[in-house]
């Protein structure tokens, strides 16, 4: 027998995952929206048949742990911890519509502590199993498919639906889907808006690298603002923009000076990755390019702009991530969002109206952050390692 | 043919080029050669104004090339250097088709073109789909010789070739060179540091130290009448007889009829290399053979001296 396990991620993402539910609540208890749960273990929350196949399955990875990891074995893990994932949603949503069963109306059965440590475990199990395949754009895309539409599936079914979560969503069902048009609608403005300066900046600063100093030194002076000091430093300049040129539709608060903070913290990386974009090409193929009677317009667009396109794809990832973000503290501002139900939520201290703000605008977050990832990944295939 | 007339070319206070003249002929092979710092690059770059001269003037075919469009003037004279700089996010075909596609050739040209240039640098027709980072060095740089031909250009300028190639596949790239050089008659500038390569390859070496001219003349002048100490050192030294022997060919000291026995040298040899077999043999004749491999007749070691 080996000391050790093979995949020591795996073994222990594996035993926390157990710990977690043993330990930490798997459901919370609550009389009503607004006071805080007592927590449900997972043996008071689960029936048996749930509870052996999720001890079958956590028993499973902890022996695929302890394999040599062939390819078949990171397989088997990569299934073993998404049918445990599906087990621990499907198992929450069964729990809270068997407790909320004759229960008063204003009951509420919340995700616990378990729930969420062992989930994130999971997925980063998954993860985990996902790189040592070293899964390209497709297999990514595949696993990330079949994870989300059966869970989509069984939301769409109402397995979810009396999770206090889900409750809070049927309350707000109409604003959250303005909520989160407005919420991508400010995060494409800005970023459109700093690609519209940034690049231009960026390539400036590539062609003439004595302002880079100054230009990156000012850039770097915005991201050092707290993001709620910006968004309300722009409320004067805004009210007075306004009253100034009435047409403008705009106003002190809303959606301009919104788009104008989110924009201001994106121009930094835009312009830096385009700097590095340019800059990462080899001299000396510019140089070939400039000797075959490349004008400097062709050389951008043919030579320097493609070759730069991975760095230039890494930083609008970051630009996107960060400003889907940032666009929660918008709403501060009255711009609307997903922020609108987390500051809705800590006004009226109730969590799920907070995490109903905040979940989605992770989940976006992680979206943007993995079509990019496949889009760099794409691109890079194609030219030299 | 290119003239280069009192060109010179400082940076602030410091003289990279002094008052550069001479003069290629068409057709010719022109190797310019001189220490690290000469200034050697930086007059091939002149040419086709990647750099800028301070002072004089540069003509091709009798025209000032100051007066020349630049663009046009740079798709007229091929450029090949060192690291090959080819474009690592095209296949091979996009990059030997770049100038062509500049000159909007129709599609059924350039395919032609490309397929033409693969068969001259000896690289096989599925060559074309690959990426640069998918060959080897020596076939990114042939890459680069057919890009550098791709649009018949009238003049070659190549900036140290096959500097950053192995010894084995240098060897067999300037054979390919001497052999394209044959087949297409380009006017071709050849910047090296390595004078062996140079009196290999060219017809005319121009010797450059601290951006001055000190020596331009044929491989054989220069090795039997070198114009300056500096130049005898630099070409040769204590070597300078065996690379005036390297100059010679087997073929043209050959004594046609019965040779003696063993393994023969061939007739296209430098006359070096059969000295040196002689010196391994301890014998003072060496059967040769010609190109079909027949013996053609011997080389004796008194011709060495003729």
């Amino acid at each position: 027998m080996k000391r050790a396990p093979a995949n020591k991620v795996l073994f222990l993402l594996a035993l926390a995952a157990i710990a977690t539910c043993l330990f930490a609540g798997f459901l919370t208890e609550a009389p009503n929206r607004l006071v805080t749960g007592k927590p449900l273990a997972l043996w008071q929350a689960l029936g048996t048949p749930v509870l052996l196949a999720a001890i079958l399955a956590t028993g499973a990875l902890l022996v695929l742990s302890w394999l040599r990891q062939s390819a078949t074995v990171l397989c088997a893990s990569l299934f073993a911890a998404g049918a445990l994932l599906f087990l621990l949603f499907f198992a929450a949503g069964e729990a809270a519509g068997f407790l909320m069963k004759g229960a008063r109306p204003a009951q509420r059965i919340g995700l616990g502590a378990g729930f969420w440590a062992a989930a994130f475990c999971l997925v980063m199990a998954m993860i985990d199993a996902a790189q040592r395949l070293k899964l390209g754009p497709a297999g990514r895309l595949l696993v990330a498919t079949s994870l989300l539409l059966p869970l989509a599936a069984m939301a769409r079914w109402g397995i979810f639906d009396q999770l206090s979560l889900l409750r809070e969503y049927a309350a707000q069902r109409d604003a959250f889907a303005a909520q989160a048009v407005r919420h991508c609608a400010l995060v494409a403005a800005a970023v459109a808006a700093a690609l519209a300066c940034g690049v231009p900046l960026g390539l400036l600063v590539a062609r003439r690298p004595h302002i880079a100093g100054a230009v990156f030194g000012t850039l770097n002076l915005l991201q050092t603002i707290p993001s709620i000091a910006l968004f309300g430093l722009l409320i004067a300049p805004f009210s007075a923009l306004a009253a100034a040129v009435p047409g403008l539709g705009i106003a002190g608060i809303g959606a301009a000076p919104a788009i104008v903070a989110l924009m201001l913290y994106a121009l930094l990386p835009v312009a830096r990755n385009t700097q590095a974009g340019i800059a990462a090409a080899d001299p000396a193929i510019i140089e070939a390019a400039r000797a075959m009677g490349f004008t400097p317009r062709q050389i951008l667009w043919r030579v320097e702009l493609p070759l730069g396109a991975p760095v230039f794809i890494a930083g609008l990832r970051i630009v996107l991530v960060q400003a889907i973000g940032l666009a929660a503290v918008a709403a501060l501002v009255g711009a609307g969002g997903f922020g609108s139900f987390i500051f809705q939520g800590i006004g009226q201290y109730a969590t799920d109206l907070v995490l109903l703000g905040a979940i989605p605008t992770i989940l976006l977050a992680l979206a943007a952050d993995f079509v990019l990832g496949i889009a760099a990944q794409l691109l890079l295939r194609k030219e030299s390692a | 043919m290119i003239e280069l007339e009192g060109v010179s070319r400082s940076y602030g206070d410091r003289r990279v080029v002094e008052d550069l003249s001479f003069t290629v002929e068409d057709g010719a092979f022109c190797a310019i050669v001189g220490p690290s710092g000469s200034g050697k690059s930086t007059s091939l770059r002149m040419i086709n104004r990647l750099i800028e001269p301070s002072a004089g003037t540069i003509r091709i075919a009798g025209e000032d090339i100051a007066t020349l469009g630049l663009t046009r003037l740079r798709r007229r004279i091929g450029y090949v250097i060192q690291s090959g700089g080819l474009f690592p996010h095209w296949t091979v075909e996009d990059n030997i088709a770049t100038v062509p596609r500049l000159l909007r050739w129709d599609e059924a040209r350039v395919a032609e073109r490309v397929r033409a240039l693969l068969e001259l640098v000896r690289l096989g027709h599925e060559t074309r789909r690959k990426y640069p980072h998918e060959l080897s060095g020596g076939q990114q740089q042939r890459v680069g010789v057919a890009r550098a031909l791709a649009a018949d250009p009238e003049i070659l300028l190549m900036d140290e070739p096959f500097g950053a190639l192995d010894p084995l596949t240098r060897q067999a790239l300037r054979a390919e060179l001497a052999r394209i050089q044959e087949a297409t008659r380009k006017t071709i500038l050849f910047v090296t540091h390595d004078i062996d390569e140079a009196l290999l390859l060219a017809d005319r070496i121009a010797i450059l130290r601290d951006g001055r001219l000190l020596q331009y003349a044929t491989p054989q002048e220069i090795l039997t009448r070198p114009a300056s100490a500096f130049v005898r050192e630099f070409v040769g030294g204590a070597a300078l007889g065996l690379k005036l022997l390297a100059q010679r060919r087997v073929r043209d000291h050959l004594h046609p009829g019965a040779a003696p026995a063993g393994e023969p040298v061939a007739q296209d040899a430098p006359m070096s290399e059969a000295l040196s077999e002689m010196v391994l043999r301890g014998a003072e004749f060496l059967p040769v053979r010609d190109a079909g491999g027949r013996i053609a007749g011997s080389v004796a070691l008194a011709d060495m001296l003729r």
